[in-house]
């Protein structure tokens, strides 16, 4: 794609937008969308880090088949803060908040998102809600899990329940506002030329991403409110005491949680997307396929809920059409696989460390996925059903996919964010480390699980030939622990004394890498560009015969 | 009564530094409230949803427990609402023609009705069933034979619950019409253009149009 400004291009001496103010004021009340999106990144990387602590704290438990480090309750408290934060406070948030925030109007030609100061309110929601989480954590905790299925959580429950479902309910809020943004800025804010065809795969993702979150996040905000008033003034529609029906929350529960699944793994795709264009120097094959492919995991997430509740007394046949549905969702995932894998063929490739990120994501959510044909199959889904094949599971779509594009487009934007390059040696080697160290924690609890491991147990005494299995996911944590402080020690490092970034360190193509400084300029661009070309127009071919010093074939212009 | 025809005062029409013009930002604006109200739609979703679950579950139990519900006041609060929507249709239009004193008319009309709605909602709906104990929560009594305690409960928590939630929209509208007004009054810059009354409008039509279900849901059962 080819933007060409309307103006000349001359080189301006403009402040760059991290440059223009330095207080803190000029931070927190900021209304540019690159600043709130650094903002963004400091505060989910410090949710990353308090969810890292706890799963460290499981990791460290499960060791002893005896469970002598924490108790029970301790233990159930960890691993629903390390459920609640690493969802509500990073997943969701990372990748659309962070890079979604940042890219999408320089991606599209546009100046900021169409509501700054409802996305500054976001952030704010964000933290609210985040703050609270922390104050729940410190006065006593939760022991729920993050599903927070009645009547436990509505009635038992000893915890801080209240003020966690208050804080997600808040949180919840935070996410609406970044999607109705991206809606309307994605719909009305387009540059000249900026075609629905002509779009980046990235912002096709983040535009099905929004309209999960506008239409599933007010279902689960209700629901936990609801779960609130059952819990403080004994009113209550779940409750069996009243003759309600505690799976009614399931449903309500599981109506957002399986879309939302979907909103932490789309924008990760997204990621990917631009990731093999560039690094494969190919238009990215099937694009039309890829970016309806988005739309199609949209459509289709709403509608497969069911399947986490093969167990919970739901009818046989709904069973079977949840089933049915649930395979689905497996063609547009498949599509977008292949569509990847075939970016590759007869590109360029350049192994640089994003997109070493972009491959193990690849392979991880290819696994992740396959076995979550075995979950949405109603027979074997019986037969694992709360067991560690399903952390493991879940682990592959959510760490190997999400938190791999996370990193991969945290290495792959962070020049154009900070104007800075990072060494690339330590990162190449060190993304290469996050994929031995994911799956030296992950892959062992998929054989543990189908072996019978339940989880949510703080002890497994009963078989204590399942250590050996757990020992080894625990180094894998701490392997995965260790490579995920190098890329935080490298990239702080580099905002001072890394190599000044040029405008596009990458040759990748795209509005915000060929149209804006690096780091882009308050109103990012010079003036608004006008879009003349197609979508990944990489010349491949050209771009292999130059890196083998061969003169370009006559017959390619 | 005399309406004035001033015209508002004008200065230039205020185009935010993220839009290119104001036709742009006009419609960026009425996307992005049609967005929110998607989202409005799902919140109040949900309570339908379980309304009808346990309607379905309970239908005679449900029915019986309507009759506790006097269909003439619910009759009066949805003509009252209809008629403030009415006139927020009206203050748009005069808006759009910047004229300022119909605008403040109907919007001030506007606010009286939200706030007729909830008074008689309060006085002859939710105070009086405060006072029989018919409030969910450990002080509920019941002294029907016929309907379960359990279930009049349950009944009463998808009551209060959803026109509470509705109530609470209505209290929302009228703050913000309030604010609307008094920036019109002021001649504040961000309404020379009509968008605001048109976005406030969407939104109370919402909140007209969900009374509108939830009347017929809650007071018209069928048996």
């Amino acid at each position: 794609m080819s933007g060409i400004p309307p103006t000349e291009h001359v080189e301006t001496e403009e402040k760059n937008y991290l440059q223009e103010g330095h207080t803190i004021a000029s931070w927190l009340l900021t209304k540019d969308h690159k600043r709130i999106a650094v903002l963004y990144l400091i505060s989910v990387s410090f949710f990353f880090f308090i969810g890292s602590i706890a799963a460290m704290l499981i990791r460290l438990e499960l060791t002893s088949p005896r469970g002598t480090l924490i108790t029970s309750e301790t233990y159930n408290k960890a691993f629903t803060a390390h459920g609640v934060v690493m969802i509500f406070f990073f997943l969701i948030v990372a990748i659309p908040a962070v890079f979604g925030n940042f890219l999408i109007p320089l991606m599209i030609g546009a100046r900021d998102l169409a509501f700054p100061r409802l996305n500054l309110l976001s952030w704010y929601f964000y933290m609210a809600g985040g703050m609270m989480f922390l104050v729940a954590m410190m006065t006593g905790g939760v022991d729920t899990g993050w599903t927070f299925y009645t009547p436990m959580s509505s009635i038992y429950s000893n915890g801080q329940v209240t003020l966690t479902l208050v804080a997600a309910f808040i949180t919840g809020f935070s996410s609406i506002f970044t999607g109705i943004n991206f809606i309307a800025t994605i719909h009305k804010m387009r540059a000249p030329g900026m075609t629905w065809w002509r779009l980046p795969l990235y912002v096709w993702s983040h535009y099905a991403t929004s309209v999960i979150i506008i239409l599933g996040t007010p279902v689960i905000a209700i629901t936990l409110l609801l779960v609130v008033f059952e819990r403080v003034a004994k009113i209550g529609i779940f409750s069996p005491e009243l003759g309600g029906d505690p799976v009614l929350f399931q449903h309500m529960f599981w109506f957002y949680s399986h879309p939302a699944v979907y909103i932490m793994v789309l924008p990760g795709m997204g990621v990917i997307s631009e990731l093999m264009g560039c690094f494969s120097r190919n238009k990215v094959f099937g694009y039309q396929f890829v970016a309806m492919s988005s739309m199609g995991i949209a459509a289709l997430g709403f509608v497969v809920w069911g399947h986490h509740m093969f167990v919970s007394s739901q009818s046989m046949y709904q069973g079977i059409v949840f089933s049915f549905l649930s395979f689905l969702v497996a063609i547009p995932s498949a599509i977008k696989v292949f569509n990847w894998s075939l970016t590759m063929y007869k590109g360029s490739v350049w192994l640089a460390s994003p997109m070493i990120y972009a491959l193990g994501f690849i392979g991880l959510f290819t696994v992740g996925g396959l076995t979550g044909l075995y979950l949405a199959s109603a027979g074997t889904d019986v037969h694992v059903t709360g067991t560690y094949f399903v952390v493991a599971h879940f682990h592959y779509v959510m760490v190997g996919g999400t938190l791999l594009a996370f990193l991969g487009a945290l290495h792959f934007w962070w020049p154009k964010m900070f104007g800075r390059m990072y060494p690339e040696g330590v990162a190449k080697w060190n993304a290469m480390l996050v994929f031995v160290g994911f799956n030296l924690t992950f892959l062992p609890q998929f054989v543990v699980g189908y072996l019978g491991m339940p989880r949510r147990y703080h002890y497994y005494y009963f078989a204590p030939e399942f250590q050996v299995y757990h020992v080894m996911s625990t180094l894998g944590a701490s392997v995965l622990a260790v490579s995920l402080l190098v890329p935080g020690a490298y990239l702080t490092w580099s905002l001072k004394n890394g190599p000044k970034a040029p405008a596009n360190p990458w040759g990748a193509k795209g509005l915000e890498w060929e149209a804006a400084a690096s780091p882009p300029i308050k109103h990012n661009f010079a003036g608004i560009p006008v879009v003349m070309g197609d979508v990944y127009d990489y010349d491949a071919e050209a771009e292999e015969l130059a890196y083998r010093g061969l003169p370009p074939r006559e017959e390619s212009k | 009564m005399a309406i004035s025809l001033d015209k508002m005062n004008q200065p230039q029409d205020v185009v935010y530094e993220q839009f290119e013009d104001l036709g742009q930002q006009q419609e960026t604006y009425v996307l992005g409230m049609w967005a929110f109200l998607v989202t409005e739609v799902m919140f109040f979703g949900i309570m339908f949803l379980a309304y009808t679950i346990y309607r379905w579950k309970y239908q005679p139990y449900f029915y019986a427990l309507h009759q506790e519900l006097d269909w003439k006041i619910g009759g009066l609060n949805t003509f009252i609402l209809l008629m403030s929507s009415f006139s927020v249709a009206l203050a748009v239009h005069f808006h759009q023609r910047k004229m300022k004193m119909p605008v403040l008319l109907c919007l001030g009309f506007t606010n009286l009705c939200a706030l007729a709605f909830l008074v008689i909602k309060l006085l002859f709906e939710y105070i009086p069933k405060w006072n029989k104990g018919h409030y969910p929560g450990p002080g509920f009594s019941w002294d029907s034979t016929y309907i379960p305690a359990n279930i009049a409960q349950l009944w009463y928590s998808l009551y209060f619950g959803t026109t509470g939630l509705h109530a609470l929209h209505v209290v929302i509208g009228i703050i913000l019409f309030s604010v609307l007004m008094f920036l019109i009054a002021k001649d504040h810059p961000i309404i020379s253009d009509y968008l605001p009354t048109e976005m406030l409008g969407l939104y109370w039509h919402f909140v007209d149009l969900v009374w509108i279900f939830l009347y017929p849901l809650y007071y018209l059962m069928p048996k």
